[in-house]
């Protein structure tokens, strides 16, 4: 009987951590909505959604307008998926159909290990290795630009798109590649029409997931891409992210004050975009694996 | 027909090529950080205090900043990831609540680390009244680590064959008995391997910490969990884009890039030896 109930605990136990997970994801997203709540006090939904101007420290008229922000960090993520995708499913159908399995044994490190790298040293080399190239190409004056940043970015989502992608193109069912192979196509055909088609889910849930991590990264962005308060106009233009916004602000602005909360709005902004992302990526992944059931 | 075979092959070059890019790309970081920053450590670098407005010096205080920032990572996110893994694989049945579970695991794994590091100043910063300190930051990463070390002990519970527990069920051994004796001592060592994955990204992050700890300088060595710390990226960042003489400092960037992705590989390094090792004795 005492037997029974001790393994009853433990049970309880292990289920009360489970839910401890569920937990932390509420709880984040609680305490930023709660946190952010009070900036709209004085600050209009439309105002913070759909204006480009954000100068919190104004003496005349504090304005709070991420619409800047956003564009940047658009256009920092989808110049570094405009890198990314490519490599990355090359790589990845590299890794699944043309490399032998010893030269496999070492190039999969090589990707773990590119994942390993910290981001803040990624952001450094961006300063000192990419700017300096970047600004002599395009003749600015540090390099320290939007095109810095999508470069450091795709370096940062490479390996999370390389590895899922080769999941996924490992998943097709041999038969697939012996029909196409058996009607006469080459290896190369079989890869382009029947393997990346048959992965395609797979291929867009990981790059989507690449997506959320570039989004949300925030040393490299704050460190490369020079943190020009403007609307970007192109990728040679000087950006700031949400993510650095706040990584700039948060130290400096005094708690409680509009500015605070606002920051945290933008916090749950960006909280709610990668939710979405990572979700939609959830979802493709999900209704691929039913079809193939 | 030639222009078949011509076509796979101007299509597999395209393919090794990509690779090539990534090896590439991992040489250059390499190579810069090796070739412009071992001239700068030295024995002093690594155990001195910084000097003269950071400009002279060692390192020593974000190194055992970041020693211990991810000591206490470790001790909050090995045994909550572990036990939730215990439940998912072991307990749970295919239910609303578990899939709830496995949906919030994928989605934390996905917010941004300055979310996390904002979700550390409201929860111990300000209202458990921790303060920017030390343990502050170290359940912060501990959090953000979180979801990888429950991914990666759940991988390796898998990898224990059913039988094992059956064995063990079949003679009279309660669940948890034989979960203890029967399943965890074989998969322990490849929960480690994941796990110290997790906390060499977590020793790297800069941005959980920005604001929920880690000081700008510090001559001295943090005295409680209740102080603030320095730590290796942070210090790293403060050098390369905060320092009042930047390209003064440069060398001591290097450095310290240097140092920080030695001891990132470092630990990678020994998680896989772990798993060597692990996969040796499970062939004996």
């Amino acid at each position: 009987m005492i037997k029974r109930m001790k393994e009853k605990i433990i049970h309880g136990l292990f289920f009360l951590n489970g839910l401890l997970v569920i937990a932390a994801l509420l709880g984040i997203f609680l305490l930023l909505i709660v946190t952010a709540l009070p900036a709209f006090k004085e600050i209009r939904l439309s105002e913070f959604l759909f204006t480009a101007v954000w100068d919190p420290t104004s003496y005349a008229r504090p304005s709070y307008g991420i619409l800047a922000m956003l564009a940047g960090t658009l256009l920092v993520t989808c110049g570094a998926l405009l890198i990314a995708v490519p490599i990355g499913i090359g790589t990845a159908a590299y890794l699944a159909e043309v490399a032998s399995p010893r030269v496999r044994e070492i190039a999969k490190p090589v990707v773990e290990v590119l994942a390993g790298i910290p981001s803040v040293v990624i952001g450094f080399l961006g300063i000192v290795l990419v700017g300096p190239f970047v600004a002599r190409i395009f003749h600015t004056s540090n390099g320290l630009n939007a095109l810095n940043g999508s470069v450091l970015l795709a370096i940062m989502a490479l390996p999370t798109i390389i590895s899922l992608s080769e999941d996924a193109l490992n998943a097709v069912p041999v038969s697939f590649c012996e029909a196409s192979l058996a009607l006469g196509a080459s290896r190369w055909q079989t890869v382009i029409l029947v393997k990346i088609p048959a992965a395609l889910s797979g291929i867009i849930a990981s790059c989507m997931l690449g997506m959320g991590r570039a989004i949300g990264e925030t040393m490299t962005v704050l460190m490369a891409t020079g943190c020009a308060q403007a609307m970007p106009h192109s990728f040679i233009d000087p950006v700031r992210t949400l993510t650095a916004t706040i990584a700039i602000e948060l130290g400096e602005v005094a708690y409680g004050s509009t500015h605070y909360y606002a920051l945290f709005a933008v916090g749950l902004a960006l909280f709610i975009i990668t939710f979405m992302v990572n979700l939609a990526s959830d979802v493709i992944l999900h209704k691929y694996q039913n079809v193939v059931k | 027909m030639k222009a078949k075979q011509a076509e796979e092959i101007i299509g597999f070059l395209l393919l090794r090529l990509c690779m090539a890019v990534i090896v590439v790309i991992l040489c250059v970081i390499f190579y810069d950080s090796i070739t412009k920053g071992i001239g700068s450590v030295s024995w002093e670098f690594l155990t001195a205090m910084p000097k003269n407005g950071m400009t002279e010096g060692g390192i020593f205080p974000a190194i055992t900043g970041t020693f211990l920032v991810t000591v206490i990572t470790a001790v909050l996110a090995i045994p909550l990831g572990m036990g939730c893994a215990i439940y998912l694989n072991e307990y749970a049945a295919d239910t609303m609540v578990t899939r709830l579970i496995r949906l919030s695991i994928r989605n934390l794994s996905g917010v941004p680390s300055i979310v996390y590091g904002l979700f550390g100043v409201v929860l111990f910063v300000q209202f458990m009244r921790f303060g920017t300190c030390l343990l502050s930051a170290g359940c912060t990463l501990g959090l953000m680590t979180l979801p990888w070390t429950i991914t990666a002990s759940e991988e390796a519970l898998k990898n224990v064959p059913k039988a094992y527990r059956e064995g063990a069920l079949a003679l009279g051994a309660t669940k948890w008995q034989s979960i203890r004796t029967n399943v965890l001592p074989y998969a322990v060592p490849g929960m480690l391997t994941g796990t110290i994955l997790g906390l060499a990204r977590a020793a790297g992050e800069t941005a959980p910490i920005l604001f929920t700890g880690a000081a700008f300088f510090m001559p001295f060595l943090p005295e409680s969990l209740f102080s603030q710390f320095m730590a290796l990226p942070y210090h790293l960042y403060i050098m390369s884009t905060q320092h009042h003489a930047i390209t003064k400092v440069r060398p001591l960037a290097y450095g310290t890039a240097l140092v920080l992705i030695v001891l990132v590989f470092a630990m990678n390094f020994s998680a896989v030896v772990i798993r060597y090792h692990l996969r040796k004795v499970k062939k004996e």
